[in-house]
């Protein structure tokens, strides 16, 4: 199910500005890498062209090719709406749909893409907030609405709204920035356990969670304002944090820099 | 210098002197009472005024009063407070007033011809000596071309609207902006006149024979004229408020666009769009001009909004409030009691349709 994610001199702009600058790696399957790099870099830019999320803004296009197991996501007769649904994403806020109840999130990615059949649909509510160490907590007002939760129990509806959809690719965008430790912990445990089924790839300004959850780490960073990102170095997590190849990851992860 | 230092030069804070003394409330009714009675001095001793005048410098006079005693008392940074938030509520007070002044004086003048004679009857053979008559034809009138005008004017306004805010990009969106802003402006009656030279002069003739023809529906396209421009800026106004990452989620999940606005975007504004398009229809229900220009207005009861003259309430008031007849007047109170009742009954239904959707019960 899980998939490898090439990217190739992938260089990305809105309007006439450059916001990446020829990004080339690969994501194994079955692995969760983490994006680190100080604000501004373009590791949330790179993050959205890899689902076209950020065509969601006027202007913006890519250059370069972004390969999911060899079909570049890029073709132009390719449909966006299959793109996404087979690489979810998880947003830095949490997003629940505020007029729906968490039952209704947590289906609402299969309802909108046409699936009716109540047994199915429980299943995968059931199944989803399982997995994102939810259930316990809502199983007894699933009826209630999504935006009532706390915002940990809202990111991790978010997660569950997700995975309910079977993706093969999740992304996830500082997805505990807005969390206390005891709610980011629940998801980094998540994460490892969403390894066996999913290719994750996190953009994280933590680097503790990116030592503790990744197995590969990319940093990215500019030169200065108005520069596009680039990735400086790519390597396992473990090299990165205790060995790296360029001065300026050194730089940053010891916190000389950025 | 700090706030602090600017407020009380040369106080350390203490637990005692955060505590400050408040103005008693007898003293505050005091001056309210003063400041009321110099008023009625001023005004009646000038002999330049009645009792409205005296209430109006009574509360400057009050104001005035508690800025100056308050100060001495409470010092100058509560005493600021209290004379704004007098000031603010007294404003409250001043805009609620009309509206329960229009209220009171349609219900007061409204009830005489409250009865079932009026909701009954239409005025066909009703003379000038007779008591009898009512509005039935009015209300149908209303009831058909708001309707009629709602139907057409809310969807071609929503859609019109998320145009705007999700597809529309670049000349024609902000041309299309900019003339739905202009027709914001148009007045009721070049509506009328518009709808009267085009669809009662020119299209109306084809379904006739050759001869034109007033109707409600022509009444209706009126009203859709004047409906339409509000329904899509406050719909584009509501739909600009949900946010971004809610249409991301989403389309993250593989939900096409068009699904996302139906089924995530509508939903969330809703009620903002049920706003909007209520006080459109208000509007549309108090329009008496066009109706005029291309119904014609009626005294029997016409069920057919496609043939012949048909009468509206507010018609109907305009109508009445001229006529000679001495019974005329109560039956205008009476029709603008029942198209005040209306629009709110429907409002209130709107409003409650709007919720019963989403989960913030």
């Amino acid at each position: 199910m899980a998939k490898r994610i090439e990217a190739s001199n992938v260089s990305s702009y809105y309007g006439s500005f450059k916001a990446i600058d020829s990004v080339s790696m690969t994501v194994e399957p079955k692995t969760i890498t983490a994006l680190i790099g100080p604000s501004g870099c373009g590791k949330s830019t790179f993050l959205r062209s890899v689902n076209r999320m950020h065509e969601v803004l006027p202007g913006a296009r890519i250059e370069g090719s972004l390969t999911i197991d060899d079909q570049n996501i890029y073709d132009p007769d390719v449909d966006v709406t299959a793109v996404r649904r087979m690489i979810g994403m998880v947003f830095q806020r949490p997003n629940p749909f505020p007029t729906m109840s968490i039952y209704e999130n947590v289906v609402a990615g299969l309802k909108l893409n046409g699936v009716k059949k109540k047994s199915v649909l429980d299943d995968a509510a059931e199944q989803s907030l399982k997995s994102a160490n939810l259930w316990n907590e809502v199983k007894d007002r699933l009826n209630r609405p999504g935006a009532g939760l706390s915002g940990g129990q809202q990111q991790r509806l978010c997660i569950a709204r997700t995975i309910a959809v079977e993706p093969q690719v999740v992304l996830m965008d500082e997805p505990c920035s807005a969390l206390d430790p005891i709610s980011t912990l629940a998801i980094e445990d998540l994460m490892f356990k969403l390894k066996d089924r999913f290719t994750i790839i996190i953009v994280t300004h933590n680097m503790q969670q990116a030592a503790r959850v990744s197995d590969k780490t990319g940093f990215f960073s500019i030169d200065k304002t108005g520069d596009p990102g680039r990735l400086i170095e790519y390597d396992d997590t473990q090299k990165i944090f205790s060995n790296p190849t360029e001065k300026k990851t050194e730089d940053y992860i010891t916190g000389r820099f950025g | 210098m700090s706030l602090l230092d600017r407020e009380a030069a040369g106080v350390v804070m203490t637990p005692d002197n955060i505590r400050t003394k408040r103005l008693p409330l007898g003293i505050n009714l005091g001056i309210a009472a003063a400041g009321l009675l110099i008023a009625a001095a001023v005004v009646y001793g000038f002999g330049i005024g009645n009792y409205v005048l005296v209430v109006v410098l009574g509360v400057v006079f009050y104001l005035i009063g508690l800025q100056v005693v308050a100060g001495r008392i409470e010092g100058p940074r509560t005493a600021r407070d209290r004379m704004w938030k007098t000031l603010i509520y007294a404003a409250c007070v001043l805009a609620i007033l009309p509206l329960a002044s229009v209220v009171w004086t349609l219900v007061s003048k409204g009830v005489e011809r409250l009865d079932g004679n009026f909701f009954g009857t239409s005025m066909n053979n009703i003379g000038a000596r007779d008591p009898e008559g009512g509005a039935y034809h009015a209300i149908i009138g209303t009831l058909e071309q708001v309707g009629i005008a709602t139907l057409i004017a809310v969807p071609l306004g929503v859609l019109g609207a998320i145009y705007l805010v999700e597809y529309g990009r670049g000349r024609f969106a902000n041309t299309v902006r900019f003339f739905v802003d202009v027709m914001t402006g148009i007045p009721s009656i070049v509506a009328g006149l518009f709808i009267l030279s085009f669809w009662v002069l020119i299209v109306s003739p084809w379904f006739n024979n050759g001869t034109p023809r007033f109707s409600g529906f022509a009444a209706s396209l009126a009203l859709t004229v004047l409906m339409l421009p509000t329904i899509v800026r406050s719909t584009e106004e509501m739909l600009r408020l949900v946010p971004g990452p809610l249409r991301e989620g989403a389309y993250a999940l593989g939900v096409p666009q068009w699904k996302t606005i139906l089924k995530v975007v509508l939903p969330t504004a809703l009620p903002g769009i049920v706003t909007g398009v209520m006080l459109a229809v208000a509007r549309a229900a108090g329009e008496t001009a066009p109706v005029l220009l291309v119904a014609g207005g009626a005294a029997s009861i016409n069920f057919n909004p496609f043939e012949g003259g048909q009468q509206s309430l507010a018609l109907f008031v305009y109508q009445q409030a001229g006529d000679a007849s001495r019974y005329a007047p109560a039956r205008a109170w009476t029709a603008a009691l029942t198209l005040v009742a209306i629009v709110l009954i429907l409002t209130i239904a709107a409003k409650l349709l709007a919720r019963r959707n989403s989960l913030s019960k």
